[in-house]
């Protein structure tokens, strides 16, 4: 026992506590069982012990011990290959995939979740030597106030406007209100589509807003989650019932098209306005140079 | 190059509308071709997509 030892344990209690906070699961379903959130707890108390021990490795003036945090960050790193990889790999296997552009934005997550409890660990422990554990209280209180902020990003019903739109067939044609999804040339499966399928017409909000949703990433995200929330009429050798989001090229509009085993309306417009907008899909193109002196000159 | 799509089988009523590489099925009437057409999208695992009433092509996307 030192001087340092309560302040390591307290470091080490919040970092914990914040990849806890951090590690949710929800209707995407990941990380599910016990075995996927132990391995990120582990990996959580070792973010947690790293950050702590730089506290005391620079109060004792050793300063080559925060290289150790370079370690970590490579660590890290291969955190997220690991998401990315079991990820695509079990993808295959979906009957609507995720797309590799969701993946990428979860292994993200998972990686700069570490980071995270390394900040807040960090902060704990400095607040706790410097000053006192009370100190050490409010800014872990507050770090995890930060974290619950930085966790949540925009979802789409805050791009976009969602309408409900019924899909229905000109000729072989199979439209969502006036955007071609594609040829369906049976009358058997045409039949099954008007029964069983839902479009609904996402308008984007602003001009930055239209290449996100245009995306494709972004646009196999909208199917995955709704088809994980409501169910999908489809199974493999069914490859014409496949649920798809075509784009209107005139206004960047686009036309969505589900297979959901429940016909709920409401329910679908809420979950489509529930999904994530991907951070690799953000674009923004009213930012560029170019586009501001246009908007400036006229 | 990779080819993403090909079409797996033509399926007509008209036997002067395809001519050429893939297996072509020649229907008297549209209900037997609506029939065979199933069986095939079943079968190969593919999408019947019609170019006209007259031909369904079978499509592997």
């Amino acid at each position: 026992m030192n001087e340092f030892t309560y302040p390591i344990l307290f470091g080490v209690v919040v970092g914990v506590l914040a990849r806890l906070l951090m590690l949710r699961t929800d209707y995407r379903q990941y990380p599910t069982y016990l075995h996927g959130k132990v391995i990120h707890l582990s990996l959580g108390f070792i973010a947690a012990l790293l950050g702590t021990i730089a506290v005391p490795a620079i109060i004792e003036k050793e300063y080559t011990a925060v290289t150790f945090l370079t370690i970590a960050a490579s660590q890290f790193r291969e955190v997220r290959n690991m998401e990315r990889n079991t990820l695509t790999e079990l993808d295959a296997f979906e009957l609507v995939p995720r797309g590799n552009t969701y993946i990428e934005g979860i292994a993200i997550a998972f990686e700069g979740r570490n980071y995270l409890v390394i900040f807040s660990s960090f902060l704990a422990t400095f607040g706790y030597l410097v000053w006192n554990i009370l100190v050490a209280i409010g800014v872990s209180i507050i770090s995890f106030l930060l974290i619950k902020k930085f966790m949540s990003g925009s979802s789409l019903k805050d791009i976009v406007d969602i309408e409900y739109a019924h899909p229905h067939f000109d000729g072989a044609g199979l439209y969502v209100d006036n955007i071609y999804i594609m040829n369906i040339g049976l009358p058997q499966r045409q039949e099954e589509i008007v029964e069983y399928g839902m479009g609904f017409v996402l308008t984007p909000k602003n001009f930055n807003v239209r290449s996100t949703i245009a995306n494709l990433g972004q646009r196999q995200a909208i199917l995955h989650d709704v088809s994980v929330s409501m169910g999908v009429f489809r199974d493999s050798g069914t490859p014409a019932l496949v649920p798809l989001i075509k784009r209107d090229l005139d206004d960047g509009r686009i036309g969505v098209f589900v297979l959901p085993q429940e016909r709920d309306k409401q329910r679908a417009i809420d979950i489509i306005g529930a999904v994530p907008v991907l951070e690799n899909a953000i674009r923004m193109p009213s930012e560029s140079k170019t586009n501001k002196q246009k908007r400036g000159s006229s | 190059m990779k080819i993403e799509k090909a079409v797996l089988a033509a399926v007509t009523t008209n036997r002067s509308n395809v001519d050429g590489g893939s297996p072509i099925f020649i229907c008297d009437s549209k209900e037997e071709m609506d029939q065979l057409a199933a069986n095939l999208e079943a079968i190969l695992d593919g999408i019947g997509h019609a170019l006209s009433d007259e031909l369904y092509i079978i499509v592997k996307h």
